[in-house]
């Protein structure tokens, strides 16, 4: 067994953090990302993103002064891309919360050099996610009297609590509050270490700040940990609470096709596949952006290919079960639905869902293509594509064909649904290169906890 | 010297310090090496001992001998505090002040409130721990002595330090300051309040 152990072939458990490090290197390492210069790879990324901001910019803009009529959305099929994308962002913004929450609560180290950024995708994503349902309501300026209940002069009525939208409201709301709370009580130690290394005053004084004086005392580490603990504790729950609630806007209605039981655990799954696509395709990225291979090594991608790997068989079985339960339940209209879905007018969109989501994950069984970059990053654009494509399909061919074939339709994009779209991926990319530049991308302080125990782990085996 | 000026003031955050001294305040290389002073000078009778270091160590509360966190209860009473809320809040709108029938279904029920009383539960819990972490640590704190150490930065990278404070029944700085250096911490000093 020992000659085993030694055997390089047999290390089950390869380092987390490589190199030799010292706590100081990951100190200055880290750092060091938001007080140089951005190299240039940076740039170009801001090259793409920034523009695609602004197109963001210029169809809101449309939007508002014109009307919701320049978004393709019209009878029959009343929720178009608009709520496609809500719903693809709030699940990109999934696997942000799995990682800092879930896996810590699992004990799961190899999370700690991801579960910054990642938390920042899951604000991003949330803030693109909130744009669509803000800007469908056409006045964007007064839907805070419509969704939230303020006392107001203006409508002298409550929402309806019995919506399930309303539910939405309140369940988007406080995952974004809550993860933004969570992200920035991880930041404060963190923002502490930037602060000490400051050498211009005005960035002491920022980071001074914002780190609120933090000051690393064993009696404040007592209190921060439990806060962590109990944040990463309701986030849990509260992660699987914000999917199944955004399901309920389609389960609790009485169209075929979303009439489901089925769709809450659905939904998180398919949330936590597209999400982990995302932190995949942003963690690569970022290593290119900033040769991050040390600290985002090829462990912790990998460990990423197998949660997209376990997801996408948990959506490809929902997919079989839904089809299989359509036939099963006898009732015409659901049997219709699921016909029209997978051999109607959107064939061609069905596919390309089954093609993303189903076959392309099961290529992370071979573990080439799960620790080869170019592959993985390639299969999650796949798995983003195809997880966008599952929303549209299940909005648009429940809705295009319904009980009155005189209504029937067909939906089509306008460029400002293209643009607005496309606007958002530029408004997240261009957040996310923002918190790269100016924030600790991973959580020094709890790298180092991770560093600490591989010293003494390895301390103990030359022992 | 600003510092000082404001700490004079007694705001909230500026914690006034009569003493002339904060304490003395020594570093060390490794986790294990401050583990050990803190468990030394418990044993020599020192009692108001801080460790300051770049990550939570294991076993350090222990050692100084700091109670538990009280933040469970508060966040328990914030997140029961959200749980009315909803409650009343979809009764009273629903039911009391705009009686709206829809579809026959009931004014109030609770079948159809749980997703928001569960919302509300936990966003007010979050608030509670986060605020109620602030307020245990007493963040945020605009000055504190310690930072008056020469090498206070290194708490935030690579040091592991421990302050015994001017506060101490037993304190005496050039005591306090042979046993923090056999220790083995090479910068041990004493540091002005």
């Amino acid at each position: 067994m020992a000659d085993l152990a030694l055997d390089p072939r047999m290390d089950l458990n390869p380092p987390l953090v490589k190199g030799g490090v010292t706590y100081s290197d990951l100190t200055g390492k880290i750092s060091a990302i938001t007080e140089g210069k951005p190299p240039r790879q940076w740039y170009y990324a801001m090259g793409v993103a920034l523009p695609l901001a602004a197109l963001l910019v210029v169809c809101l803009t449309y939007l508002v002064s014109t009307g919701i009529g320049v978004w393709g959305n019209n009878n029959p099929v009343g929720w178009g891309w608009d709520i496609t994308n809500f719903v693809w962002w709030i699940g990109i913004g999934h696997a942000g919360t799995l990682i800092s929450a879930i896996l810590f609560l699992f004990r799961q180290k190899w999370r700690t050099s991801i579960n910054r950024a990642a938390e920042a995708m899951t604000l991003f994503a949330v803030a693109c996610a909130g744009i669509y349902p803000l800007f469908h309501t056409g006045r964007p300026w007064r839907a805070a009297y419509w969704l939230f209940p303020m006392p107001n002069e203006a409508l002298h009525m409550w929402q309806n609590f019995r919506s399930p939208l309303m539910w939405d409201v309140f369940a988007v709301s406080t995952y974004a509050t809550v993860s933004a709370l969570f992200w920035y009580v991880g930041l404060v130690p963190d923002l502490a270490t930037l602060r000490d290394r400051a050498v211009n005053p005005v960035r002491r004084t920022v980071f001074g700040l914002l780190s609120l004086g933090w000051r690393g005392s064993a009696t404040q580490w007592k209190h921060y940990e439990l806060a962590y603990l109990i944040l990463a504790g309701l986030s849990t729950p509260l992660v699987l609470s914000v999917h199944s609630i955004v399901s309920f806007d389609f389960a609790t209605s009485v169209l075929p096709g979303w009439h489901t039981t089925i769709f809450p655990p659905y939904f998180v799954a398919g949330a936590v596949f597209s999400g982990f696509a995302m932190v995949v395709t942003l963690m690569v990225l970022a290593r290119w952006v900033y040769n991050l291979q040390d600290l985002i090594t090829i462990k912790h991608l990998e460990n990423m290919c197998k949660v997209m790997l376990a997801t996408g068989m948990i959506v490809g079985f929902a997919y079989g079960t839904e089809a299989f339960i359509a036939w099963y339940s006898a009732n015409q209209y659901e049997r219709f639905v699921f016909a029209n879905r997978a051999f109607g007018p959107y064939a061609w969109a069905y596919w390309i869902m089954v093609a993303c989501n189903v076959i392309s994950p099961q290529f992370f069984w071979f573990k080439k293509v799960r620790t080869s970059i170019p592959a993985m990053f390639i299969l999650a654009i796949f798995i983003n594509i195809g997880m966008w494509f599952e929303r549209f399909v299940i909005i648009a061919t429940s809705l295009h064909r319904d009980f009155l074939p005189a209504s029937w339709g067909y939906f089509r994009p306008t460029w400002v649904d293209i643009g607005t779209f496309m606007g958002t991926i530029g408004l997240f990319l261009t957040l996310f290169l923002l918190f790269l530049r100016f924030l600790p991308a991973i959580a020094i302080s709890e790298v180092k906890g991770v560093l600490h125990h591989q010293i003494n782990t390895e301390k103990g085996a030359a022992h | 010297m600003a510092a000082n000026l404001l700490a004079r003031l007694n705001l909230p955050g500026f914690e006034a310090n009569t003493a002339d001294h904060y304490g003395v305040v020594a570093d060390f290389d490794t986790p294990e090496e401050l583990l050990r002073a803190v468990r030394t000078a418990r044993i020599a009778g020192y009692t108001k001992l801080e460790a300051y270091t770049p990550f939570p160590i294991h076993g350090i509360d222990e050692a100084l001998g700091e109670p538990r966190s009280p933040l469970g209860r508060i966040v328990i009473v914030c997140g029961l505090t959200g749980l009315v809320s909803a409650v009343l809040l979809q009764w009273w709108t629903g039911a009391v002040d705009y009686p709206l029938s829809i579809a026959g279904k009931p004014l109030f029920a609770i079948e159809p409130s749980v997703p928001i009383m569960f919302e509300l539960s936990v966003l007010l819990a979050a608030f509670g721990a986060v605020l109620g972490m602030f307020h245990l640590n007493r963040l945020p704190t605009y000055y504190h002595a310690f930072f008056n150490y020469s090498r206070a930065a290194g708490a935030s990278n690579d040091r592991f330090l421990l302050a015994i404070e001017a506060g101490d029944p037993k304190f005496d700085a050039a005591e306090v300051k042979t046993l923090l250096e056999s220790c083995g911490s090479r910068h041990a000093e004493l540091v002005e309040a």
